[in-house]
Formats: C-alpha cells, structure tokens, sequence
C-alpha cells in the first residue's frame, strides 16, 4: 500500500518540477499556461496520493475537498489569464 | 500476484502520465500542446478512480480535460505566433534552470520518502466519518464541501466571481462561430438534453454518491458552450440584469442562509440539526447555477450585450502620457 501511495506521490512531484521548469523556460503565454497547469495537476496529484489509505479503506475526504476547490480556481485562473493576455494582444494591436 | 499485476498497471499509469505530461510542456506547435493538455487531463481523470477519488474523476474529465481545453484552443486566435523573433533563453539561463528543477525534485522527493510512513494521515478522516451522520449527507466530500469547511467552498465561490468579473471587465465577447453543418446540430440536439439531465443527476446525486454542484455546473456550463460552438448565440436572448442575477445566486444564497444560521445559532454557517441536508442542496443549486454561468462566460470572453471596455486611445490625454 505505502509503495503505492510512494509511486504517486514522487510522480506527482515529478510532474510539479517538469512544470515549473516548463513554466520558467518558455516565453510565450500559452504555452506557459498549459506548464503551470501540469505543474499544478502534480500538486493535486501528490495530495490525492497521500490522501488514498489502500484498495479496501475509504480515503481521506478532506484532500479530496480541497482538490476538488482547487480544479474550479485553476479554471478561473486559466481563463483570467487568457483575458488579460487577449487585452494585451488588443492594446498592442491598437 | 493481484498485487503485482496492480503495482504494474500504476506503473504503466504514472509513466504514460509523465510522458505526456513532459511532452505537453515541450511541445512548440501549441494546438499540439493543447490536444495533448486534453489528453492528460482525461488520463488523470483515471488516475483519480485509481486512487478512489471518484469525484474528482468527474470533475477532471470535465472541467479539467474538456472546458479548460475549449478556453484555450478557443484562445489560440488571440495570440499569433511571434514566428522566429521570439527571444530564447540563454544557454546560462536554461542550465541554472535545469538545475534548480532537478535539486528541487530531489530535495522533494527524499522529503516525502522520509516522511510518508511516519505521518498519521487517518486522523481527520476519522473524524469525517464519525460526524458524518451529523452532516445532513451522506457522501463525505459533500460533507466536507458544504458542512465542515463550508467557509472553503464560499470563499472559492467568491474567487471564481472576482475571475469572471475581471473578465467581463477587461474584453468584448468573442465573436460568434458561424451555424453549424447538419451533422453537429443534429449532434446538439441529442446531447444538449443529455448533458442537462446529467447535469441536474449529478446535482442530486451529489448528497450521497460522487458528484455535486461543481461537476454539475461544469457539466450545464459545456452544454452552453458546445451550444455557442454550434452557432446558437447563447448570450443573445440573455438579459444583462438576468445575468448578474444567475452570477451572484451561489454566493449570495450561500451568505444569506450562514447569515440566518447566525441569527439562530450563534455561529455563521452553522446548520439546524434536521435542516442541514435540505439548506446543503439549496445552496448546491444556487452555486451549480452560478458556476454555470461563470464557466460560460469565461469561455465567451465578455458581456454578450456587446459593451467594450474603454480603450486608451479614446481618452487623448492618457494616450498622449503613453507616447511622450
């Protein structure tokens, strides 16, 4: 069980890195958008990771809850950030 | 050997996970990244009932995977490649970054390692369990949403109304697709009902199985969009007053009940024993609905009565500072 909940967690880290990496190396929006959602996919993964107790036990809810809250602020973070980026474009235009 | 075979497919799950994960943040097509982006999102959404987190299954598949998908190949428009002017980072840059992420795994990492087995992680999930007969529903992440860390899900409500309002603040609506070809609109009219239905099972089922009014109101919020993709101009029969309205019920509703729950018990968002499962699913419509329309308005981009925002160049003395 703990060897399972391991394998998650140290790949969700692994994801977090890759996109925070990401994040820092490109230059242009979208693609930073799409790393820093990956680098956040890799928190929630770690979280879920801890919060699961073995094939027969219910897991943790309160990880599950805060995820859960987590994946609606990231899509409205997302989209704020292509709204200003879509007004950057529009005041460069002009 | 069950075990065995188990430990093989997680290993297979969390390989293809950071395959894709590292080839969506390389790539430089970015439609590529964002089709790539959907995947991931979907193969999350399994690893999530892999590690019995069925809610957030649901949740991923559509918000993370699908509406998060649609809003940004929606995006790509806005944003023309620079071609090859784009500036790169330094050789110098790029090691010391490199670098950075690799220690930083690997401090991670051993942290976890260390520490994994020796944290007592049953602790609040006890206590979840052994109030839940108290809590009005029976499905313990409802519980946990809309009882025991109501403040949370509030506050999370009000920051997806700040997102939508900065967004309405700071562009016109994107412009419409044309009406769609036979196939897709005969498509609609299958699937808008069924998202509906789903939408509002989803909703009530929340209160005893996985789902809720997040995944609902992801779920209603698609139904609009894929509506708006098929030429239906969801925004034009739509009033502006009607669509404050619908924006500010969740919050409005869910404040309202904790402020009468204070007059009566002292204490803001404290249930009435007996009154807590009906005051859960009152607010859980008001929040699918206000969810709903956050969603679809973040994907249309702005007020759909055609108001644009005040633009420098209309106010001379600003543009005049801009170029002096």
């Amino acid at each position: 069980m703990i060897s399972q909940q391991l394998l998650y967690a140290i790949a969700g880290i692994g994801l977090f890195t890759i996109g925070l990496r990401a994040t820092l190396l490109h230059q242009q929006l979208l693609p930073r958008l799409l790393s820093l959602n990956v680098c956040g996919a890799g928190v929630f993964l770690t979280f879920i990771a801890i919060a699961y107790q073995g094939p027969d036990a219910v897991a943790d809810p309160v990880p599950h809850a805060l995820v859960l809250t987590g994946i609606v602020v990231a899509v409205s973070a997302l989209a704020m950030a292509v709204a200003l980026g879509r007004r950057l474009r529009m005041l460069d235009d002009e | 050997m069950i075990d065995l075979l188990w430990l093989m497919v997680d290993a297979l799950l969390v390989t293809l996970l950071l395959i894709l994960g590292w080839i969506t943040c390389a790539s430089t097509d970015i439609k590529r990244g964002i089709t790539l982006f959907t995947a991931f999102g979907l193969l999350l959404a399994l690893i999530w009932a892999r590690l019995r987190a069925p809610d957030l299954a649901l949740a991923e598949a559509v918000i993370g995977a699908g509406i998060s998908g649609a809003l940004l190949l929606r995006a790509i428009n806005d944003h023309k490649p620079l071609g090859s002017s784009t500036p790169q980072r330094s050789a110098w840059m790029t090691w010391s970054i490199n670098l950075m992420a690799l220690a930083l795994f690997c401090v991670m990492s051993w942290s976890m390692w260390l520490t994994l087995d020796q944290v007592d992680s049953t602790r609040l999930s006890q206590l979840v369990l052994s109030q839940l007969d108290d809590s009005g529903v029976s499905n313990p992440v409802t519980a946990v949403l809309l009882n025991f860390r109501a403040y949370d899900t509030l506050l999370e409500l009000a920051v997806v109304l700040t997102a939508v309002l900065a967004i309405l603040a700071l562009s016109p609506m994107r412009s419409a697709f044309q009406p769609a070809g036979v196939l897709l609109t005969g498509m609609l009219r299958w699937l808008v009902p069924v998202l509906i239905v789903s939408a509002g099972y989803l909703l009530w089922v929340g209160a005893h199985a996985p789902g809720g009014a997040f995944q609902a109101g992801a779920m209603l919020a698609a139904a609009m969009i894929l509506l708006h993709q098929g030429g239906y101009h969801s925004g034009s029969g739509l009033n502006l007053m009607l669509l404050r309205v619908l924006l500010v019920i969740g919050i409005a509703l869910f404040v309202g009940i904790g402020l009468v729950m204070m007059l009566l018990n002292q204490s803001f968002l404290d249930y009435s024993p007996g009154w807590a499962g009906l005051l859960i699913l009152v607010i859980e419509t008001a929040a699918t609905v206000s969810i709903a329309a956050a969603l679809t308005l973040a994907f249309v981009g702005g007020r759909p009565d055609g108001w644009e925002p005040v633009t420098d160049s209309s106010n001379p003395s600003n543009s005049a500072e801009f170029n002096s």
